[in-house]
């Protein structure tokens, strides 16, 4: 069975993780479709980051079935190129490479790992970095750029691979608050392009402004799920409502 | 007089060509999933950092190389297979070797591994990873160690002397025994010493400023 638009661009069943005793993901299944944003917000510890961190196999999982385009992620036999072709992700830490320039931190990778021709990769490296509003900033170090700017080079970093699917891990959570909102704007730019987004935030305003679906997770589960009008405004569970009373 | 100090100059240079690589390629290796390959390294590292370097060149050249076959040379007589230039080269890029890939060790361990795993995600390999992003990061913080070993490196080529590589302290040697000027000699090779490590000092301490990342460490 060939995966086709029409199914769920990642889809996430029954999945489980533990770090050695730890239990960290306790049958966490959820569907994301093309095009899609969502959210998954919850308390720290909870399971969020390391759910997303699993869909692009930077952390490997015990049991259940990770589908991206209908590729098992859960398989030992893994095509971890393929895979990561399909999916960006962003960081909480930027992670950028701090020896080159924000113009080679964006065309290293289609070069080394896309094998397109340099001339073509700076071509478009130099659009992208225009497209989150760093025109000027192609030969700065990420040591000369402020933790916003660095955080978006990060994003056109990913955008550069060309990927379906992109995953934001908490990327404002570093951030001083004058930044986040650059960042929040560039990656609500890409949502109303039609990128499919997997965000991990504890920005509930940014949650409730550009998600289709949130999903809320404690300990390892997901407790409660919704359309960000239904969710914010009637929770059921008593978990979600401490949760959502302490941070609205 | 002028031969050995080009000998010397070029026996340096080899060994420390030699020893880098070793120390990138052994570094690469002690980060291998291999549990032997991992204990290879680890065993050589050993074996070459607790013997002193004069031991570890007699062994090579009186041990290793009388059991190696003998080749025809120009006049017909019987030569080793390797001279002791070649043995020097060989025992002594070893030697620094296993400095360097402790050294090179110390430099990747700096490196965060959030920055490693970014290019994961970007699909890089193993080895694209180690080469573009580890390597250059490591080398920064390695390079004033590297420093001091290299130097100590280009010090400890004197000790080709005991195999008689003609090299400066050897053929300085043969002139003080000749013309029983030691004590101008000792002082000439002090300073020959001092002058060729300063230059090395000097471009190793160049290449560290140019290599400086704008608004990094």
């Amino acid at each position: 069975m060939s995966w086709t638009p029409a199914d769920p661009m990642v889809s996430i069943n029954n999945v489980h993780k533990s770090f050695g005793e730890l239990k960290v993901l306790n049958g966490v299944s959820l569907d994301v479709m093309k095009g899609d944003v969502i959210c998954i917000i919850g308390p720290s510890g909870s399971g969020k980051s390391t759910l997303i961190r699993c869909v692009n196999a930077l952390n490997d999982i015990q049991q259940g079935s990770i589908l991206v385009e209908g590729q098992e992620v859960n398989d030992e036999k893994l095509n971890k190129l393929e895979l990561r072709k399909k999916v960006g992700m962003v960081f909480q830490q930027y992670n950028l490479f701090p020896h080159k320039t924000a113009l080679q931190n964006v065309m290293m990778a289609p070069i080394k790992v896309l094998k397109q021709n340099k001339a073509s990769a700076k071509t478009s490296a130099r659009a992208l970095l225009k497209k989150v509003r760093l025109e000027g900033k192609e030969d700065a170090y990420p040591g000369e750029l402020s933790g916003g700017q660095q955080q978006r080079v990060a994003i056109a970093r990913s955008l550069a691979m060309q990927p379906d699917v992109m995953l934001f891990d908490e990327v404002t959570a570093a951030l001083d608050p004058e930044t986040v909102g650059e960042v929040l704007q560039t990656i609500k730019d890409l949502a109303e392009e039609g990128m499919t987004c997997i965000l991990v935030t504890h920005e509930m305003g940014f949650a409730r402004e550009v998600a289709d679906h949130i999903y809320f997770t404690d300990r390892g589960v997901i407790v409660e799920h919704g359309p960000p009008e239904t969710f914010f405004k009637n929770a059921q569970d008593p978990r979600t409502q401490q949760f959502l009373s302490q941070i609205l | 007089m002028i031969g050995g100090f080009f000998i010397t100059i070029k026996l340096s240079a080899v060994c420390l060509f030699f020893s880098v690589i070793i120390g990138v390629i052994g570094a690469w290796l002690q980060g291998s999933t291999f549990k032997w390959t991992r204990r290879f390294v680890n065993g050589y590292i050993q074996l070459f950092r607790n013997t002193p370097p004069l031991v570890q060149l007699y062994f090579f050249y009186f041990a290793i190389g009388t059991l190696l076959p003998t080749i025809e040379n120009d006049w017909g007589g019987e030569s080793p297979l390797l001279g002791s230039f070649a043995w020097a080269a060989i025992s002594l890029s070893f030697f620094a070797g296993a400095f360097n890939v402790e050294i090179f060790r110390s430099g990747i361990e700096a490196v965060p591994k959030s920055t490693t795993e970014a290019a994961e995600a970007l699909g890089y390999t193993k080895l694209q990873i180690y080469v573009s992003i580890t390597l250059p990061l490591a080398f920064r913080v390695a390079l004033p160690a590297l420093n001091n070993n290299l130097v100590n490196l280009v010090k400890t080529t004197t000790l080709a002397y005991a195999i008689a590589v003609p090299d400066l302290l050897y053929e300085s040697n043969q002139i003080w025994s000749d013309n029983v000027n030691v004590t101008e000699m000792m002082i000439f090779l002090l300073l020959a010493y001092f002058f060729l490590v300063g230059i090395l000092v000097a471009g190793m301490n160049r290449w560290e400023r140019s290599m400086k990342i704008p608004g990094y460490g």
